[in-house]
């Protein structure tokens, strides 16, 4: 019994040091954040622009193209990992995500209404969305999927988990038809729009699209680490939680609005980029614990890292075509994602 | 002063529990005891304010509805009859957690002490889940012990309630938690424990509430509530009681049966 103050301070040994992960995962975004911006068809590093005269095409290439696309891909990467981070939290469940109760899938269907139906509107709402009009429609479908969720699932302030699983089936499969439907009835334009949305991707970016969309991701970040004591507690039970005077509706309230936040206004400007939010939380929890007041900033930290990375390697790998990030981010989130239920079938014989 | 008055609970459409008074106090130990679905863990819920309905309890003269999840944190832990864990925590985090949940300011030592209190001292790094059932009984104990750790907090009892503490326990640690609880009550906390062992309750409870079909059939000191024709009415077997006075009471299991 001596020994135990003695080994107070040190991470139980199956654990690595909190500030190792976090040094690395800090490096690992710096190498990416550097790459994705000197990399490309314009080899041209950030302090370039300090150190010589560059072009007007150059400085246009950085600032304009490379800037925002890597500030858009640093918060949808950390947004992804912490929505599914937070998600987990919620269902007690290491395989919940987004994805998985159809908040993504709203998202989704609102963005192709906008690609498909966006030309139907009267000219001048057209010219009045403009650039807002997928944004708009993809906040709206993500919503609309919250709030018929918590019809569904949600009984005088009390939500059942089970419920809401099979609620985001059924969303899912209706987002998914009525996506059918549309892509049916869109002609050849919108078809290619669709394809390449649909497949994730981070082309595009631009300032104007980054001022749509990184309010709602950082107001869901933020919101994030005033949930972790509460996730925490709720890792023994709902009832429990209560016990330890968490205020669990609170909590579950506000775990799910801000996955709604960020999951919408992802989807709406890099469209389906799938796993980070499986895959990433899963390998921290082996790396440093389960608590979610490390999980959800290293979570944030190590998505922004990953998809910088995968966004870079997707505008390098086949230029100057680029491949869609979420076919990327698919071959090595599937794998990661069939060994971890893999491992889970052998601890929980399931 | 832990008071309930006029009880009641519906559940899958019937009355579960049937209009039930109840008090105990602080420095005591009062268990709770009855057959299988007689209503004591329905009972324990509107005590600690999981289930509302019909009837008022009170906690130190502070009725349980006005008191805020974290206010009723501070002053009482819940001891479920069943526990889960969702991730893998290790036993240190997960008493932690039942800490910083009660204390208005986390103390150092506390996790540990709570854990030497129930012989788990030496595994507060390993993981929650790896630990064989009556470890993980113990260690939800702890996590309870630390949320309530000081018995007197503020010159105001805390509580501790406990549903079937000794279920998944060697008589070793049967032994061992029944001392915590004692140590609890004897340094001026309220403890209410669900019991099915009646000799270890005849040993250590102040006080035993006997329930029958969502009723109080008997409350009282051991004394009063262990006799024969009680018990055998309320568990519907024979039980034979040790009567002679200086030797206490304890039932001989060996001479029971049904009928
Ligand atoms: N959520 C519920 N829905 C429907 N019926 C319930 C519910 N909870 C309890 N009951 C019923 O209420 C009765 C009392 O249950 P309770 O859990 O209080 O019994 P108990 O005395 O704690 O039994 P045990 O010794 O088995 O733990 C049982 O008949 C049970 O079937
Ligand atoms: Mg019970």
């Amino acid at each position: 019994m001596t020994a135990v103050p003695l080994r107070a301070a040190a991470a139980p040994p199956h654990r690595l040091p909190v500030a190792v992960v976090a040094i690395g995962l800090a490096l690992l975004l710096a190498v990416a954040a550097l790459a994705s911006l000197s990399l490309g068809a314009s080899g041209l590093l950030p302090w370039e622009v300090i150190l010589r005269d560059t072009t007007p095409a150059e400085r246009a290439i950085l600032f304009d193209i490379r800037l925002p696309r890597l500030i858009l891909g640093v918060l949808v990467g950390a947004a992804l990992a912490v929505s599914g981070a937070l998600m987990q939290g919620l269902f007690r469940n290491p395989l919940a995500d987004p994805g998985l109760v159809g908040v993504g899938a709203g998202a989704g269907l609102g963005a192709v209404i906008a690609i498909v139906l966006g030309g139907l509107l009267p000219v001048t709402n057209r010219a009045m969305l403009g650039a807002y009009l997928v944004p708009v429609f993809a906040f709206a479908g993500g919503w609309a999927a919250v709030l018929i969720l918590y019809r569904v699932a949600s009984l005088r302030g009390q939500t059942s988990i089970a419920t809401m699983l099979l609620a985001g089936i059924v969303l899912g499969a209706l987002a998914g038809a009525v996506t059918g439907i549309l892509i049916f009835v869109a002609d050849d334009n919108q078809l290619r729009d669709l394809t390449f949305w649909g497949l994730g991707s981070l082309a595009g970016a631009n300032w104007t699209k980054l001022a749509a969309a990184a309010p709602i991701l950082i107001a869901g970040l933020a919101a994030a680490p005033f949930l972790a004591r509460g996730l925490d507690a709720m890792a023994l039970g709902e009832g429990v939680a209560q016990h330890m005077g968490v205020p669990v509706e609170t909590v579950k309230r506000g775990a799910i609005l801000s996955v709604a936040a960020m999951t919408g206004a992802a989807v709406a400007v890099s469209g389906g980029i799938g796993f980070l939010g499986i895959v990433v939380p899963h390998i921290l929890r082996l790396a440093v614990g389960p608590g979610h007041r490390l999980l959800l900033p290293l979570a944030a930290l190590f998505g922004a890292a990953l998809l910088v990375a995968a966004d870079t390697v997707a505008r390098l790998a086949v230029a100057p075509a680029e491949l869609p990030i979420g076919i990327i981010m698919a071959l090595i989130g599937a794998p990661v994602f069939l060994w971890i239920l893999l491992a889970r079938r052998a601890v929980l014989e399931v | 002063m832990l008071q309930a008055t006029g009880l009641w609970a519906h559940l899958g459409g019937r009355a579960v529990l049937n209009g039930v008074d109840f008090h105990a106090r602080p420095g005591q130990i009062t268990a709770i005891v009855g057959p299988n679905g007689s209503g004591k863990t329905t009972l324990m819920r509107r005590l600690t304010g999981d289930l509302t309905g019909p009837g008022e309890v009170t906690l130190g003269g502070d009725p349980l509805a006005r008191l805020s999840p974290r206010a009723l944190a501070l002053r009482r832990a819940v001891l479920p009859q069943a526990g889960t864990l969702g991730f893998p925590f290790t036993l240190r985090e997960v008493v932690r957690m039942g800490h910083q949940a009660g204390a208005a300011a986390p103390e150092p030592g506390i996790v540990e002490a709570a854990l030497d209190e129930v012989g788990l001292g030496a595994k507060i790094d390993g993981l929650f889940q790896d630990m064989s059932g009556g470890e993980q009984a113990r260690g939800h104990l702890a996590r309870v012990r630390a949320q309530v750790w000081h018995p007197v907090q503020e010159g105001r009892p805390a509580w501790l309630f406990v549903d079937e503490p000794v279920a998944a326990l060697d008589i070793g640690h049967q032994l061992q938690v029944m001392a915590v609880l004692r140590r609890f009550a004897d340094a001026g906390g309220g403890v209410i424990a669900v019991m099915h062992d009646l000799n270890l309750t005849a040993m250590h409870a102040e006080r035993i509430v006997l329930m029958e079909a969502g009723r109080i059939a008997a409350a009282g000191p051991p004394a009063e509530v262990m006799t024969g024709p009680l018990l055998s009415r309320a568990y519907r077997c024979q039980l034979c009681l040790n009567t002679a006075p200086e030797q206490g009471i304890w039932l001989l299991p060996h001479a029971a049966s049904l009928g």
